[in-house]
Parts: structure tokens; C-alpha cells; sequence
């Protein structure tokens, strides 16, 4: 079985996140990078997935050069081979045009699974799994707690408010995972060492034959037009107890509508 | 912990740090306070350092270790102690019971034992101290008897890190005449019949951290679990220590790092006459020479290991590096806790656990007044 794990570097989760001032765009450079949390859940599953079965896994990424940092942490997990869609037009990206390259460059190596985490802590839309089935004409069977694969069916768990419902689909198709689904390993330190010698294909935009005018900041559907820095936190209210505090507390809570 | 520039000689070196400071944020931070309150010795953190490689570093890779240098395999030691001290020592003692076979074993030894020891899912212990021959290691009274199938082990052993957990034991034996030129070193696996153990010591920390006598009653080895010579064993014994010794340095380094670290936020958050108490010049001077301790003792002990690495003698410098990091160590530990006033003198910051593990180790791997000796000697020339 062939496996694509997509994943995304994002800005370190706890580092203060700021937009460009010249095209508002989230400010990468402004923080460490890491792999998106969710993505490491993704690979893991990948792995087990392949480790049961047999079979391939391959990382994917778009992203600039420093991505590559997250490939190869996917690889010392124990991925097996990467790919790199780097160049500069890819810049600005919205998720329409990154599911139409992600896509495309998934289209031409033939996977029976692509598994995605459901969502980026940077963008946090859900939506470019689902965009990628769309555009590969595959099963999307997102938000899964659980993932088994039997001969050529995959069926998980998808996570629902009231609990999950069971959804199958036929391979080749697009699985996304939440949080619940794993425990992602760390690397070994053999692994981080093999990771070196594993083969990353880097593309271009052009090597992926991709079109350049469907990407990038000019051709996103949505723009930011402006944005301002959160305001600072307000002073807390101080509810002083003359014998009624726990009143007052429950007067305040119902005023401000969490009870 | 704070990030500590690091000059680490590889970019598989700066990995391998990352890594270690991610598992003692996500893995080990979150449970130290509970396993060291009820004295657990966590064997599935041990397990998940062997998982990932950190139990086999400073070994050669064909036989399952991770090939680093001292100088790196010690950084990672000072990482994990600086969030666990506990941890930190198990893997310098488990390091410090492959050592004998590594370094003195045959061939055969080296292949039958070593990928046993460095596949991560076990841990030794060394076996040198007995009640009475501490300090004195030559003096030990632990006996093998020797016949046609091997030896045959009578005595007692004290202080055993990982005693009566440790899937195999070096142990120092007399089989000779009294004194260094009588002894050898021995490997007994668990569960050979005849081991027992004492009931474990009760700390003042380092509480999850096993410590307890080995006992050998007729406990049979065969000859090929002689490592080196026989009646070679103190050399043996004097060379694992060395190397210990630079094991507990940087356990040391780290303790003093994560008490330091503590203290400082501390200073930062703590107000009084309104203003952050580290304003005041007489705490951060306290601070400032903490850190400046803290980074001799680590250029100490990384010196010490860089000549161990070049193939050079280190032995006064391990002990040098043992005796300042750790009287380093009880110092800051000292320190910090009194620049938290009455929180340190509580269990609920770590500054009070630090300060009872630091004094272990002026005490472990030779007694502070053991290591001013060997610098005294090399001075002098005069044993």
C-alpha cells in the first residue's frame, strides 16, 4: 500500500502569530517553525497504517524552503521517502489553490490512502482535505478517531458532537484524523540519522506542471483588506464577598450568558 | 529549561538535543513531581528513552549504540536531569554498567552481551561499594571462589543503583589476594539463582531512583562472565568510574540548570515594594553567579569529556569536573531555593527537591573528598 502523509509547517503553536505588513500574510519568519500538531497525529497513523499492512509511506509538503525541516521530521518518524513543492509563486496561497497543487501532485504518483490532519493551527479552515478528494475525484472520509484498512475498503470512525458515525469508502481515498486517533512517537535518534540518506524529491511549480496563474496571492478567491492587532485584555472585573459573593458570581456568569 | 547555546560538533548532535528536549517537556516534566512523591521508578520513561536511542549513546553502533561522543551523550544527560534528576542518573549509571563489557570485554563478550544491554529495553547496574568498603573500593570483601564451571559469588554489595530492578549487574569480586590486585569484575544476569536484595534505602531524594543492596549467596557464573583478567578487575573498576564521574558532573550541571531556571522566573514574577524582586541587585547578583557556575562547571566537565573523546587522559579532569559541578550544584540549589523565600521551603516548587538531590551527588561515583584526593595526588605526586 502506498501512502501520502500531507503535512504543513506552521508557526510554533505558543509563539505570538502576526500578519506581513506589506501583503498580509501570515509572518513565517516571525517564529520557529514547526510541524502542524495535527499533521504528526497524520503521520503516525500512516506508519501504524504501514506497519500493519506493508507498504509505502510519503510525506508531502508545500511550503517554503524551510518546510523541508518538517519533512525531515517525518522522515525520522519513520516516513519513507518526501516530497517538496517549493517556490516562491506559491506565496499567498489560499486553500483553492493549495488543495489544486497538492492535488496535482499527488494525482501523479498513484497513492491508495492520502491522510491529512483536519486542520492547520495556523489557518484552521478543515477544508483543503476535502478540497483535495474533490479535485482527485476520491472518497473523502474525513475527522477520523479510528482507521482500519481491510483489502481495498477503508473504514474509520468519524468524529461527531454526539459521538461517531461509521463511514466506509473504497481506496484510493482521503482520510483526515483528529486528535483522539493516536499517539504520535518521537523519533528515534536512528531515526533522525536515517532520515539524512531518505530520498526528498523537490518540485518547483514548474516541475509539477503546475499553473502558475491559479496560484499564489493574486489568485486567491479572498483578500485581506485590513487587519489591527488584538486590543489589550481589559482589567478584570473584582467581585468583592460581603457574605453574597457566590450571588454575585452567578448574577455576573447569567449577564455575561455562560450559564 | 532555558535553551543553552550549545557548540555541538554535528548537526545529528543538534538533532538528537532537540529531541531530548522535547521528550523532557512532553514526557518527562508532566510526571516527575507524582513518580518522585510516591517513589516510582519510571520504567516506561526509561523505556521510551530506549526506544529512541538515548540509552545506547556513547557505544559503538554495531552493536545496536548511537556512536556519539562524550561530549555529546553528556548534553543529553544534562537535559534530562535538569527536568529529572532520577532519570538522568539511570541512564548514567545503566551507561556506566555497559561500560566494563564495552571497554575490556572480548569479541565474543562484546557480541553475545552488548546488543542485549543497548537495545533499550534494559538496565544494569554496577556493582563496586559494600557495606563496609565505600571510599576504600579496594578493600571489598565480596568473594568468588573459583572452580572448573566458573566462579562462585558469597557477599554483599551496597548503594546499587537500579538493585533490585537491573536486568544485569558488574560486580567487583575479590579473587585474589587482599587489596587492588585481587579483584575481578564479574556479570551476573537477573534472576540467576542466588541473588536477592535488600530492602530499598530510604533517601533523603532522589526518591525515584531505586537504591539498594545486592546480595550473593552461591550465586554461579561461568568463565566467560570474567570480563578482563582475572585479578584485573580494579583497574576495570577505576576506569568505569572515571567515566561515571563525568556522568554525574553533568547530571549535576543540569540540576543547577533547572534550579537556576526556576529561580529566575521566579525573581521575574515575584513583586514586592512594588517592583519585581529581580531589580533588586542583591538577588540578581545572586542569579548572575549562579549562571557563571553553571557555565564553568559545563566547560569543566566538557573538557574533561573532550579529551576523553581525543583519546587522551581525563581522569583528573573528570574528577575536577565531578567535584565543582556538583559542589556547584549544591550551592545553586542553595541559592535558588532562598531566592523563592518561603515558596522554595514548600513542595509545591521544585527548588526543596533540588536541593535534597544535589546533595546526593556531592556524595555518589567517590565522595567530593575521594575526587580532591585524586587531584591532590596528581599534584603532589604523593599517594
Amino acid at each position: 500500500m502506498k501512502i501520502a502523509v500531507c503535512v504543513k509547517q506552521v508557526p510554533d503553536t505558543w509563539a505570538e502569530k502576526k500578519l506581513r505588513d506589506d501583503d498580509s500574510t501570515l509572518d513565517r519568519e516571525a517564529a520557529d517553525g514547526v510541524m502542524n500538531e495535527l499533521d504528526e497525529y497524520a503521520v503516525e497513523e500512516a506508519l501504524r497504517l504501514a506497519e500493519a499492512n506493508g507498504g509505502e509511506v510519503v510525506v508531502v509538503t508545500m511550503g517554503p524552503e524551510r518546510a523541508a525541516e518538517t519533512v525531515r521530521k517525518a522522515l525520522s518518524m519513520g516516513a519513507d521517502a518526501g516530497v517538496h513543492l517549493v517556490d516562491d509563486s506559491l506565496h499567498g496561497s489560499d486553500a483553492l489553490a493549495t488543495s489544486y497543487a497538492l492535488a496535482e501532485v499527488l494525482a501523479a504518483r498513484n497513492f491508495d490512502l492520502v491522510i491529512f490532519g483536519s486542520e492547520s493551527t495556523d489557518a484552521r479552515m478543515s477544508v483543503v482535505p476535502a478540497m483535495v478528494a474533490e479535485r482527485l475525484g476520491l472518497p473523502q472520509v474525513t475527522f477520523a478517531q479510528k482507521v482500519d484498512v481491510d483489502g481495498s475498503k477503508v473504514a474509520i470512525q468519524r468524529q461527531t458532537e454526539y459521538g461517531y458515525d461509521d463511514v466506509e469508502a473504497e481506496l484510493p481515498a482521503v482520510v483526515s484524523v483528529v486528535e483522539k486517533i493516536n499517539e504520535p512517537r518521537y523519533p528515534s535518534f536512528k531515526g533522525i540519522m536515517a532520515a539524512k540518506k531518505k530520498p526528498v524529491e523537490t518540485l518547483t511549480v514548474a516541475d509539477a506542471g503546475l499553473d502558475a496563474a491559479k496560484l499564489g496571492a493574486t489568485a486567491a478567491w479572498t483578500k485581506v483588506a485590513s487587519f489591527a492587532a488584538r486590543p489589550p485584555k481589559a482589567a478584570g472585573t473584582v467581585v468583592t464577598d460581603e457574605g453574597d459573593g457566590g450571588a454575585k458570581i452567578a448574577t455576573y456568569l447569567t449577564e455575561q450568558k455562560f450559564v | 529549561m532555558t535553551c543553552i547555546e550549545r557548540r555541538l560538533p554535528s548537526d545529528e548532535a543538534r538533532a538528537l538535543l532537540d529531541l531530548t528536549r522535547d521528550m523532557c517537556a512532553q514526557s518527562l516534566a508532566p510526571v516527575v513531581d507524582a513518580a518522585e512523591e510516591k517513589s516510582e521508578f519510571p520504567r516506561d520513561i526509561m523505556n521510551l528513552l530506549g526506544q529512541t536511542g538515548l540509552l545506547s549513546l556513547p557505544y559503538p553502533e554495531q552493536f545496536g549504540g548511537g556512536a556519539q561522543p562524550y561530549e555529546v551523550y553528556l548534553q543529553v544527560l544534562e537535559e534530562l536531569s535538569s527536568v529529572w534528576l532520577s532519570v538522568g542518573i539511570s541512564v548514567s549509571v545503566h551507561s556506566l554498567a555497559c561500560f566494563p563489557v564495552a571497554e575490556f570485554g572480548t569479541d565474543e563478550q562484546r557480541q553475545h552481551w552488548l546488543p542485549m544491554m543497548l537495545a533499550g529495553d534494559t538496565i544494569g547496574a554496577y556493582c563496586l561499594s559494600e557495606p563496609h568498603s565505600g571510599s576504600d573500593a579496594s578493600a571489598l570483601s565480596t568473594q568468588a571462589a573459583i572452580d572448573v564451571d566458573g566462579f562462585i559469588i558469597n557477599g554483599q554489595k551496597a548503594w546499587i543503583t537500579h538493585g533490585d530492578l537491573a536486568d544485569f549487574y558488574n560486580v567487583m569480586v575479590r579473587t585474589g589476594e587482599s587489596g587492588a590486585n585481587g579483584i575481578s569484575c564479574l556479570l551476573v544476569a537477573a534472576g540467576t539463582p542466588g541473588l536477592s536484595f535488600a530492602p530499598r534505602e530510604l533517601k533523603m531524594g532522589a526518591w525515584a531512583s531505586p537504591t539498594a543492596g545486592v546480595i550473593f549467596d552461591d550465586v554461579r557464573v561461568g568463565p566467560d562472565h570474567l570480563i578482563g583478567t582475572e585479578d584485573g578487575g580494579f583497574r576495570i573498576a577505576m576506569a568505569a568510574l572515571d567515566a561515571g564521574r563525568l556522568g554525574i558532573a553533568a547530571c549535576a550541571v543540569g540540576l543547577a540548570q533547572g534550579a537556576l531556571d526556576a529561580a529566575t522566573t521566579y525573581a521575574q514574577q515575584r513583586r514586592q515594594f512594588g517592583r519585581p524582586i529581580a531589580q533588586f541587585q542583591g538577588l540578581s547578583f545572586m542569579l548572575a553567579d549562579m549562571d557563571t557556575a553553571i557555565s564553568a562547571a559545563r566547560a569543566l566537565y566538557l573538557d574533561a569529556a573532550r579529551r576523553k573523546d581525543d583519546g587522551v587522559e581525563f581522569g583528573v579532569a573528570a574528577a575536577k569536573a565531578k567535584l565543582f559541578a556538583t559542589d556547584t550544584a549544591m550551592k545553586v540549589a542553595n541559592d535558588a531555593l532562598q531566592v523563592l523565600g518561603g515558596y522554595g521551603y514548600t513542595r509545591d516548587f521544585p527548588l526543596e527537591r533540588y536541593f535534597r538531590e544535589a546533595k546526593m551527588l556531592q556524595i555518589v561515583e567517590g565522595t567530593n573528598q575521594v575526587q580532591r584526593m585524586v587531584i591532590g595526588r596528581a599534584l603532589t605526586d604523593i599517594s
